[in-house]
């Protein structure tokens, strides 16, 4: 039998705003514990939380970025539980009324191009974390109250592939308008993932899990191929899915089962009596609207339209918005259709290697220009040039000097290459014989050992025109 | 006479004439709950030396802010910073706050002098301030009765003299009861009129901060001395506060008074519905024109009330877990025997028939019919007093159908002491203001208080028919005088 296997995500984003989202508290990571705390995020008795409209802000940008309707009236909900981390035991969050709903994030990747819709997003506050010790725990309030923003998708996805892709997208667009770290080993991104299987064909959903502790999109989509194979194996067998939800253990590649115990809630939602609700100003909203970056769909198609490139090459450049902004500072310098060809080879193996970021990358636009200049006017050679490259990163040096000062300016003297190709010929007769009795590709190994003499400086198209003159000639 | 026997606004002139000094106003506090305080048991936390040295030699009286030298008590459930802070219940024993609610500032701010905690019902929850972990307060007017609740402690200071002002908290008529019942004045102010930050709550949409005193000028005072708009609660109201003192002694020629039919029930007290009736007299007397009125949904405001309040405080209480502060019993066995050991011996009865009834209003299931129902019945609340203020300047009705009542006389049957409120409760739900000033006495004695209610953030009305009323007759100045017999 087949099955479709149906995927819905939950991202947990954490807002970087610069204080807390009910108090003025900071939400630097990484400082001492306990040390970026007051009474309103430690739950103290008699304090009470007020909103930070930046937070609020910084989630209608997502909000429209994610094509939703966003909330004309801004309510908040008390969720109410029992945990240690959770200084109040009750959350702040959005029930009913979330910020906005009904949107949806376009997943483009190869062929695949797809609409994915999004249930809702809506604005709560981060719990504190623990820390076990043999006997005891510990608990760091310095995350209590940093502003979380959960972005829930409808079931909409079809493949653990298409979650990773979906989720990928997510964060080009996150990163683009500036709202989160996106940083899933730092916690600034977290995902659960619900799925379940349905026989192909039915329209209807099947039984679900929902899948937590994944640590990366990677994660994500190792935890769901095996969560799909587990459904289906179990659905093989005639059994049946249990609503549940598991727990992925990345180092076994598996999802166990969660203590029931601990997943047996009433939340017991109601209005929080303490943020009186209000209305979502027009003015902010278009405020929001007017600063709203350029988002990676409209990028591309405008630089398919001004920059000519191709549509996969400018999804490429659009997916990221630091290699976007990079890419128009050098397609204003120089052929944007030569810029990508090296952006895609060798800078962005080069920045795969050493792990190093756009934004990291000491390489200038000018710099970068500068060197392709010089390839297409045959100043230097190609082989030159990739050297040069890697030099020009690492030093941050500028290229046109370097040329000068270490002499690698194309050997384009007839007379200077001549020498060096009868030296050539001479330490070679065996290969050169073998040319002029018809053996085609000794003739690379000639232009090799030339290009070597050279270090790369001479141009292989003529350093071949001249060996053949040569040996040809000396036939004759 | 003796200085704590006097007003603010009295202390205020014989400081301001250098008559007196503030430490000789200490001094006689000290004086007073050193012989009364035994009886009353008004007081959770009172240390008279630290009083004394907030008092003593740095402190130099302004005569511009509004209650230099004037000694406050507070009641136990505004956080005092470094102060014991406790809701008297024991799951707080030991609680200091490391700040000070706002309204503390504002006090600090207006140079008036701390001096201690009151009891109360445990956090709040009651009409009797017998639910206090600290053992019951006693009326001053007969000390085998409650003084009302839950504000009961401040009330009783107040009325005994322990204290000139002092500040009660108003859920469901926690300042009005307890003032209607040891004969003093009470005010509960429209909700968002003075800020909730550093108020432990108890139900967060009806809970107001408001003055208890020995009249209506020294409730004037104090209300704008703690009343505006404060950015840490953003439930407070950007609303400008008036100057009320010279305001309420205008006369009320022409006020419309309503008088609701509603509160005037079956097994109401007889002398408590007579002085009502005397008082409406005298009111129309000073030239008010007071008509009969109907507020339809009277009736459903104990019900609505149960269930809002107690929703609410199922969801406040739940901090105190014996993780951070306050109580938290040794020998749990896991975090989950933590929480249940820290919550069955820290709450009281009360407490936790409340925390109950809260979380089973909210529970899945009985939320729509329960808590959901309640919210749309408070709104019909709302719109009859919408409605009857497009015609009148204020109400006026009973505080409390009942004077004080026998210390242990309703303790063991909740729905009986639960409708000690019966009359106080519309105007939290509503958010209106409300005010109970003395307005007579049983044939035992016992005070009796005249609720006058007003229009949200019209306290200026309410404190000038009060004043007018209080200025025209005697009851103010009656002091109980068997406290030490």
């Amino acid at each position: 039998m087949s099955y479709e296997t149906v995927i819905g995500l939950e991202v947990h984003l954490q807002l970087n705003t610069k204080s807390k989202v009910f108090c003025g508290c900071s939400t630097g990571f990484g400082s001492a514990p306990n040390t970026q705390v007051c009474p309103v995020c430690l739950g103290f008795p008699g304090s009470l939380p007020v909103l930070n409209r930046r937070a609020l802000e910084l989630g209608a940008k997502v909000a429209i970025a994610l094509n939703c309707a966003i909330a004309r009236k801004i309510r908040f909900d008390r969720k109410n539980y029992f945990y240690p981390d959770l200084p109040k035991d009750y959350q702040i969050s959005q029930f009913d009324q979330p910020l906005a709903q009904h949107g949806f994030l376009s997943v483009v990747s190869g062929e695949f191009e797809r609409k994915i819709k999004i249930r809702r997003v809506h604005l709560e506050e981060d719990t504190g974390k623990l820390f076990h010790q043999k006997d005891s725990s510990l608990v760091d309030f310095n995350r209590s109250g940093v502003p979380l923003l959960e972005i829930v998708s409808e079931p909409d996805m079809y493949s653990p592939e298409e979650a990773y892709l979906y989720l990928t997208a997510l964060k080009s667009i996150l990163e683009y308008i500036d709202v989160s770290d996106c940083n899933m080993e730092e916690g600034s991104l977290r995902c659960d993932a619900n799925i379940s299987l349905r026989k192909k064909g039915e329209t209807s959903l099947g039984v679900k899990t929902e899948i937590k502790n994944m640590n990366s999109f990677k994660g994500v989509k190792s935890a769901l191929e095996y969560e799909a194979r587990r459904q289906e194996e179990l659905l093989e067998e005639g059994g049946r899915v249990i609503q549940e939800t598991r727990l992925y253990n990345a180092e076994k590649g598996v999802t166990e089962p969660m203590r029931s115990k601990e997943e047996a809630h009433d939340y017991r939602y109601f209005p929080e009596p303490d943020l009186a609700p209000f209305d979502f100003e027009e003015e902010f909203l278009k405020g929001i609207e007017r600063n709203m970056p350029e988002l990676p769909e409209p990028k591309k198609n405008r630089f398919i339209k001004d920059y000519g490139l191709s549509n996969y090459d400018a999804a490429i450049m659009a997916s990221d918005k630091d290699i976007a902004a990079y890419f128009e500072e050098c397609a204003a310098l120089y052929s944007p259709k030569t810029v990508v060809n090296w952006l895609m080879g060798d800078i962005s193996a080069y920045m795969k290697e050493k792990n190093v970021s756009m934004k990291a990358l000491k390489l200038k636009p000018e710099q970068l220009s500068d060197m392709l200049k010089m390839i297409d006017g045959g100043v230097i050679t190609g082989k030159t040039a990739k050297a040069l490259l890697i030099e020009v990163i690492e030093t941050g040096k500028n290229p046109k000097e370097m040329v000068k000062e270490k002499g690698l300016e194309q050997i384009s003297d007839v007379s200077l290459l001549e020498d060096t190709i009868d030296q050539v010929i001479a330490e070679n007769l065996k290969s050169a014989e073998d040319f002029k009795n018809g053996k085609e590709n000794a003739i690379m190994f000639l232009v090799g050992k030339v290009m070597q003499k050279t270090k790369g400086r001479a141009n292989p198209g003529k350093i071949n025109g001249i060996l053949r003159e040569r040996l040809k000639g000396a036939a004759k | 006479m003796e200085l704590n026997t006097l007003t603010a606004h009295a202390l205020i002139d014989l400081l301001n004439k250098k008559d007196i000094s503030p430490i000789d106003i200490c001094n006689s506090i000290i004086k007073r709950i050193a012989d009364t305080e035994k009886r009353l048991n008004a007081l959770a936390h009172f240390d008279k030396d630290a009083a004394l040295k907030r008092v003593g030699d740095g402190f130099k009286p302004s005569p511009t802010k509004a209650l230099s030298g004037i000694p406050v008590f507070i009641k136990d459930n505004i956080c005092v910073k470094d102060e014991l802070t406790t809701c008297s219940s024991k799951i707080l024993k030991g609680f200091k706050p490391p700040y000070n609610a706002t309204v503390i500032n504002k006090l600090l701010a207006a140079d008036a002098i701390l001096m201690g905690k009151t009891n109360m019902d445990e956090f709040a929850f009651g009409s009797s301030t017998e639910t206090s972990c600290y053992g019951a307060s006693r009326n001053p007017w007969d000390t085998e009765r409650i003084p009302g609740g839950s504000s009961g402690g401040s009330a009783a200071a107040v009325s005994a003299d322990e204290a000139i002002l002092a500040l009660g908290s108003d859920t469901g008529g926690s300042i009005r009861q307890p003032a209607a019942l040891c004969g003093v004045v009470g005010l509960k102010p429209t909700y968002g009129r003075v800020s909730r930050y550093g108020l432990i709550a108890f139900a967060s949409s009806l809970d107001q901060i408001g003055p208890i005193t020995k009249d209506v000028e020294d409730a004037a005072i104090l209300l704008k001395a703690i009343s505006g708009h404060d950015e840490m609660d953003s439930t407070s109201a950007n609303i400008a506060v008036n100057d009320y003192v010279p305001e309420i002694k205008k006369d009320i020629k022409g006020l419309k008074i309503g008088i609701p039919k509603e509160y005037f029930i079956e097994g109401m007290d007889k002398d408590v519905k007579d002085s009502i009736k005397t008082a409406v007299q005298k009111l129309e007397g000073l030239g008010a024109v007071c008509e009969d009125i109907s507020l339809p949904h009277t009736e459903y405001a104990v019900s609505v009330y149960y269930l809002v309040a107690t929703a609410e405080a199922s969801s406040n209480l739940a901090r105190f877990d014996g993780v951070q502060y306050g109580l938290r019993p040794e020998n749990a066995k896991s975090m989950i025997d933590m929480y249940k050991k820290t919550r069955e011996q820290g709450f009281g009865d009360e407490a936790k028939r409340r925390i109950i009834l809260g979380t089973f209003a909210l529970s899945s299931g009985y939320y729509d019919a329960y808590y959901l129902k309640a919210l749309k019945v408070r709104t019909l609340i709302k719109r009859d007093f919408d409605e009857a203020f497009r015609k009148f300047d204020a109400i006026v009705t009973p505080t409390s159908p009942t004077p004080a009542f026998k210390i242990g006389e309703k303790i063991s049957d909740p729905l009986t002491m639960y409708l000690s409120d019966i009359f106080t409760i519309s105007a939290n739900l509503a958010g209106i203001p409300g005010i109970s000033i003395p307005c007579g006495f049983t044939k035992n004695n016992l005070p009796i208080g005249l609720q006058i209610l007003g229009k949200p953030f019209d306290e200026e009305m309410i404190l000038r028919v009060a004043y007018n009323y209080e200025q025209n007759t005697d009851w103010h100045n009656r002091k109980p005088e068997n406290i030490l017999k």
